[in-house]
């Protein structure tokens, strides 16, 4: 343990990370209670694109991520796309979403050297361990910053996702709400793909939710299980890439598709016993 | 560089054998994916498509890693798949969709851990990074003689297949009841689609990749059906689209030295996008607001 936490690599993995799931898990509780999981995959997509054309465009890397998602984040909202019934649509607009990243890609690495092959690797599937010094900074503390104004907001959200009608009755401002949802969600999306990468936020976005909602239906209570359950994939999974010289994504996703798959179990168990 | 003349450019493009294997290969591809596409789109089973694509990811993995062709490996997983997905839906009475909330965060869990778990496999292989991207946006350069004929054996039986199915499938995708009462078995016809569905992605993957799925196994039957809406046409329409995507695609990759995917989802986008404005500007003009599926 001493050995692990003396490098610094680990270091940071272990204090970014954990704050990245912190924000995923909380903001992903929302995400899933208001059945949102496709604008977060569609934004996963997009934040793709938006690095590698960031990137290409001579920006930063962070730039690119949290511009593009949180453009895309307000166009959903205005758009009013919740994407039901319309997955036609909105699969062919990201399928060429996804078409232009590839092309940014391919124009990334034969404008630079070929060593940053591997470039397009990382934004999809993750490098928690290449951490850059001012990408731990940065990333902790607008993690930190989004699970703080989700906890603010907590109340009013959790009542407008469930019952919208009585909510606006009530005095609630649904569309400030809803858009300042997006934008948090936006950003969350965009720091879990530094972690795990944009084909695999689902593991840190929707699965711990999907886990903790399965465990409690009390809205606190769940919440906290899955930001907790977020937490402890990610140090668990750091842990195991440590002894285990396979990719820490593989890892994370597993250990939360195990924790899924076990709540299921439980669920159904306790059905049985009831 | 192309020539602009014609059959020039057509002897260029077909020089080398990788783009002969691409050209056969894609052209079976797009015909199955256009002919699939179709149904697909009708019965509203793009997201099975989808995620029956990620789930062939570990599949192409696994197939390199065991020095199989990665094509074995896809028809594997994406079968698995399509049962898994048949028998969970034969159990809940109704088809697995992104509209239901467990549903699509149970889903999501799933396509996570199938991605990651292809991540491994391409790790354990200690594959470089373009191998990854090949499978994940599709290629014009990786496909071998031997990948060549499985696909030609999978075309072949999955188009005899939906020959077979393909009137009754129609019938008990447009009205099921009436179709059940006069003695269509709706269930097993929809088991069977999914296993052709399967067989479809499986081959698609080759050329689009895992991501890119929709350009050729959705946008072509999505816009063919914005056209027109009788079957036979609309069912020919979408394997014209697909073969234009992919022919012009492949040649615009060879030619640019840009991904094949990026030129395949641009085409299909573009189409799609070109025909929704059509039907709107018609829809405007006929004075009378129309109901146009999605």
């Amino acid at each position: 343990m001493q050995q692990m936490l003396a490098l610094d690599f680990m270091r940071n993995a272990f204090v970014t990370g954990g704050c990245i799931a912190l924000a995923a898990g909380l903001v992903g509780y929302f995400v899933v209670l208001r059945n949102q999981v496709f604008t977060a995959d569609a934004l996963g997509h997009v934040a793709f694109t938006g690095s590698l054309g960031g990137l290409l465009a001579g920006l930063n890397l962070l730039v690119g991520v949290f511009g593009s998602c949180i453009a895309v984040a307000l166009a959903i909202g205005t758009l009013g796309g919740r994407g039901r019934g319309r997955d036609v649509a909105i699969g062919t607009v990201f399928a060429w979403v996804l078409g232009v990243g590839v092309l940014f890609l391919s124009l990334y690495i034969t404008a630079r050297s070929a060593a940053t092959g591997s470039l397009g690797v990382s934004v999809l599937f993750g490098s928690i361990l290449g951490l850059q010094p001012y990408q731990v900074v940065f990333g902790s503390i607008t993690a930190l910053a989004t699970c703080a104004v989700m906890l603010l907001v907590a109340r009013p959200m959790l009542f407008l996702s469930v019952d919208p009608d009585v909510a606006v009755a009530r005095g609630v401002p649904a569309p400030a709400l809803t858009a300042l949802f997006l934008v948090l969600l936006a950003v969350t999306v965009a720091e879990s793909v530094q972690a795990v990468g944009a084909l695999l936020i689902f593991a840190l976005m929707v699965t711990p939710a999907a886990t903790a909602q399965n465990l409690s239906a009390r809205p606190w209570l769940g919440m906290a299980l899955s930001a907790l359950i977020a937490v402890a994939v990610v140090w668990v999974g750091l842990v195991l890439s440590f002894y285990v010289p396979y990719p820490t994504s593989f890892f994370i996703t597993s250990l939360a598709f195990a924790a899924y798959l076990a709540s299921l179990a439980g669920r159904q168990i306790a059905r049985r016993l009831a | 560089m192309p020539s602009w003349d014609v059959v020039a450019d057509i002897q260029l493009l077909l020089q080398f054998h990788f783009m002969q294997n691409a050209f056969v290969a894609g052209t079976l591809v797009a015909v199955l994916a256009g002919a699939a596409g179709y149904f697909v789109v009708l019965r509203g089973q793009s997201f099975a498509a989808h995620m029956l694509s990620q789930v062939g990811f570990p599949g192409a993995a696994a197939g390199v890693l065991l020095h199989v062709s990665p094509v074995l490996g896809l028809i594997a997983f994406c079968l698995a798949a399509a049962l898994g997905i048949g028998l969970a839906s034969g159990q809940s009475g109704r088809s697995v969709d992104a509209g239901h909330r467990s549903e699509s965060a149970a889903v999501g869990s799933i396509l996570a851990f199938s991605l990651g778990l292809g991540l491994l496999f391409f790790r354990l292989y200690a594959g470089s990074a373009a191998g990854i991207y090949s499978f994940l946006f599709g290629t014009i350069l990786g496909i071998s003689d031997r990948d060549v004929e499985l696909t030609l054996a999978v075309a072949t039986i999955s188009l005899g297949a939906l020959v077979v199915i393909g009137r009754p499938l129609v019938f008990a995708t447009v009205d099921p009841d009436v179709a059940e009462a006069r003695g269509v078995n709706v269930q097993l016809l929809s088991i069977a689609f999914l296993v052709v569905l399967a067989l479809a992605v499986a081959v698609t993957v080759q050329i689009v990749g895992t991501l890119l799925i929709f350009a050729l196994l959705v946008a072509p039957g999505a816009s063919a059906l914005q056209l027109t809406a009788r079957p036979g046409r609309a069912l020919a329409l979408s394997i014209v689209l697909s073969l234009a995507f992919t022919w012009l695609g492949l040649a615009l990759a060879y030619f640019t030295d840009l991904p094949v995917g990026f030129f395949i989802t641009s085409l299909a986008f573009a189409t799609y996008v070109v025909v929704r404005g059509v039907n709107a500007a018609a829809t405007l003009r006929s004075g009378r607001l129309r109901f146009v599926p999605a």
